[in-house]
């Protein structure tokens, strides 16, 4: 067990250093001079530029800046933004809480829609309600969140005038995105969900506690969702991705504050360092998030505890 | 070899046809691929024929799926839009095939450190969020349509070149390349002649089900104005333009989000029966 730990950590740190280094490539890549982009705003002289490119350290060899952006990276230093020539930390840190919050409330909104649809699904398989709700998952996995987003506004906040269209503030602002997104979160938990139940509804242990006359909720609740959880658990960490992509498209359709306004706007105006900033964090929680969900897996079934040593 | 494809290519279409959700699913791409190819014939006046007296046309008879602020049919600008954004979905799907397919047959068939070189890459690519990855791509490449198609194309290709290497693993233990290898058969010809062609119909399944995803995305970035300048007619810059008016107009806005979503789906469920289809029982 430890010695899957231990290598499940080393793996995790490797796959991030070469993501990081990646991205530190990337930047490489693109043409331009960051001293110039820096100082472009004010005007700046061919020797206040050079100067600028000393102290940035662009002219030293690409081993000692690959070396420096570690260090930095390791220090929590993201470099400075082109356009504001403010710490990209320090805007991301900024703008994080508003993402986390959307990106948390849709997962809240994926995970309790996605059990209820792949349980049902399971219960009733191979009759119309396991059809329809496996075609209301399909269709929230193709669905962009760009239009259920704005068919959404449409009906609930310009025709029923229930809720606010965009911006944000109090909780009421939030409800909408959070619907949007959990929905397209929910087709593949579901997916997930009803192959699992599918599975453990034919394992001897449920058949033993119906056959002992429990109550069918019962049965569900202990027997069947517990097992059924680590599943619903992986597909969302495995979903990062999408769900931090969702929220960013999301962010826009509602016009709220967040990483991926941040991000638009750095790249129409190639400020390339915020980009990085962006890419490099999402990298680190979807690293982070995956090695906690496998963790916790080995944790919640200790089957695996036991295969793994 | 021949016998295979014969059986492959005459079995299968069969077992598809079968499911008729691919079927209708199929049906929608090809009438999708069609109006987009047939869109100067169709609507000859050009996605970009303004007529500001007839400006904001609710859909009907007159209209058909009635006009944008400009006076331009919505019809017309969803026809030419299919070839921006289907055009888009090709070419980002070349992009991830050209890249994933070597890459991940390769790994597979050759394994040692080809594969431990390739996969270690892929892996850390799969560590950004797919959009995100794109998006630091365009951030390089510099905004416009063809950064987008091959920027979602590169994002979708470590998950490809995942998929062919397993692929390619499962054939490279199958006796007739053993027996092909045993009898020292030149590793580049078994490559092509053995390992390819076996591999073929779970890798094109997969494909048209990764297209679905590049549609989706592609279209995303085109929504977030990293893409198709305004008024270009593109689906998902389409539905951003019609933003502004949702409420007296929802149809600019509504239609092709309603085209690309039918289209997204169509791909996910193609993409599903076809991996059903051809998986060996």
């Amino acid at each position: 067990m430890t010695k899957y730990v231990g290598r499940r950590l080393v793996q995790a740190a490797f796959v991030l250093w070469l993501a990081v280094t990646l991205a530190f490539a990337g930047l490489q890549l693109t043409p331009g001079d960051p001293a110039q982009a820096l100082l472009a705003a004010s005007g700046a002289t061919p020797e206040q530029v050079a100067e600028r490119r000393a102290q940035l350290g662009l002219d030293d060899p690409l081993p000692h800046q690959y070396a420096r952006y570690l260090w930095n990276l390791a220090r929590g230093d993201l470099g400075q933004s082109w356009l504001h020539g403010r710490p990209v930390g320090q805007m991301i840190w900024e703008q994080l809480p508003a993402t986390v919050e959307l990106a948390v409330a849709a997962t809240m909104v994926g995970i309790v829609l996605g059990l209820a649809l792949g349980i049902l699904a399971a219960l009733r398989r191979s009759t119309w309600l396991d059809t329809v709700t496996t075609a209301v998952s399909v269709v929230g996995l193709s669905t962009p969140t760009y239009w259920s987003g704005l068919v959404a506004i449409l009906l609930f906040s310009l025709y029923l005038r229930w809720l606010p269209a965009t911006g944000e503030g109090d909780l009421r602002h939030l409800i909408l995105p959070a619907l949007v997104l959990g929905f397209a979160l929910s087709g593949s938990i579901a997916r997930l969900v009803r192959a699992r139940v599918v599975e453990v509804m034919e394992e001897p242990y449920v058949l033993a506690a119906r056959a002992r006359g429990l109550p069918s909720w019962r049965v569900l609740l202990v027997h069947v969702l517990r097992p059924a959880l680590p599943a619903a658990l992986t597909v969302v960490a495995l979903q990062l991705g999408f769900l931090l992509g969702g929220a960013v498209v999301t962010e826009s359709v509602f016009a709220r504050r967040g990483l991926g306004k941040l991000a638009v706007e750095a790249i129409l105006w190639r400020d390339l360092p915020v980009v990085q900033g962006v890419v490099v964090v999402g990298a680190l929680a979807y690293v982070l998030v995956n090695l906690t969900a496998d963790l916790m897996q080995t944790w919640l079934i200790p089957r695996l505890q036991e295969e793994l040593t | 070899m021949i016998a295979r494809v014969i059986a492959w290519t005459t079995q299968s279409p069969r077992s598809l046809l079968r499911q008729a959700v691919a079927l209708a699913a199929l049906t929608w791409l090809t009438l999708a691929v069609m109006g987009s190819l047939l869109a100067p014939l169709l609507a000859p006046a050009g996605p970009l024929a303004a007529d500001t007296t007839r400006s904001l046309l609710p859909p009907g008879p007159g209209g058909l799926l009635g006009t944008d602020l400009l006076g331009r049919e919505v019809l017309t600008r969803l026809l030419w839009g299919g070839r921006q954004t289907l055009g888009m979905g090709l070419l980002a799907m070349t992009v991830t095939v050209g890249l994933g397919l070597p890459a991940g047959l390769l790994a597979g068939f050759f394994g040692g450190r080809v594969e431990s070189i390739t996969m270690r890459l892929a892996d850390a690519l799969l560590a950004f969020p797919g959009l995100l990855l794109a998006m630091a791509a365009i951030a390089v490449l510099g905004p416009g349509t063809a950064s987008v198609a091959m920027a979602v194309g590169l994002a979708a290709a470590p998950a490809y070149a995942r998929v062919a290497r397993s692929a390619a693993i499962e054939v490279r233990t199958q006796p007739y390349v053993e027996a092909a290898r045993a009898l020292g058969g030149d590793a580049w010809r078994i490559l092509a002649r053995h390992v390819l062609p076996n591999t073929a119909a779970p890798l094109i399944a997969f494909a048209v089900a990764q297209l679905g995803w590049v549609l989706l995305n592609g279209a995303a970035l085109n929504f977030l104005g990293l893409g198709a300048r305004s008024g270009t007619p593109e689906w998902g810059a389409m539905l951003n333009e019609g933003r502004g008016y949702l409420r007296d107009a929802p149809w600019v806005s509504g239609f092709p989000g309603l085209a690309l979503t039918v289209t997204v789906l169509a791909a996910n469920l193609l993409g599903d029966g076809l991996q059903r289809a051809l998986r060996p029982r």
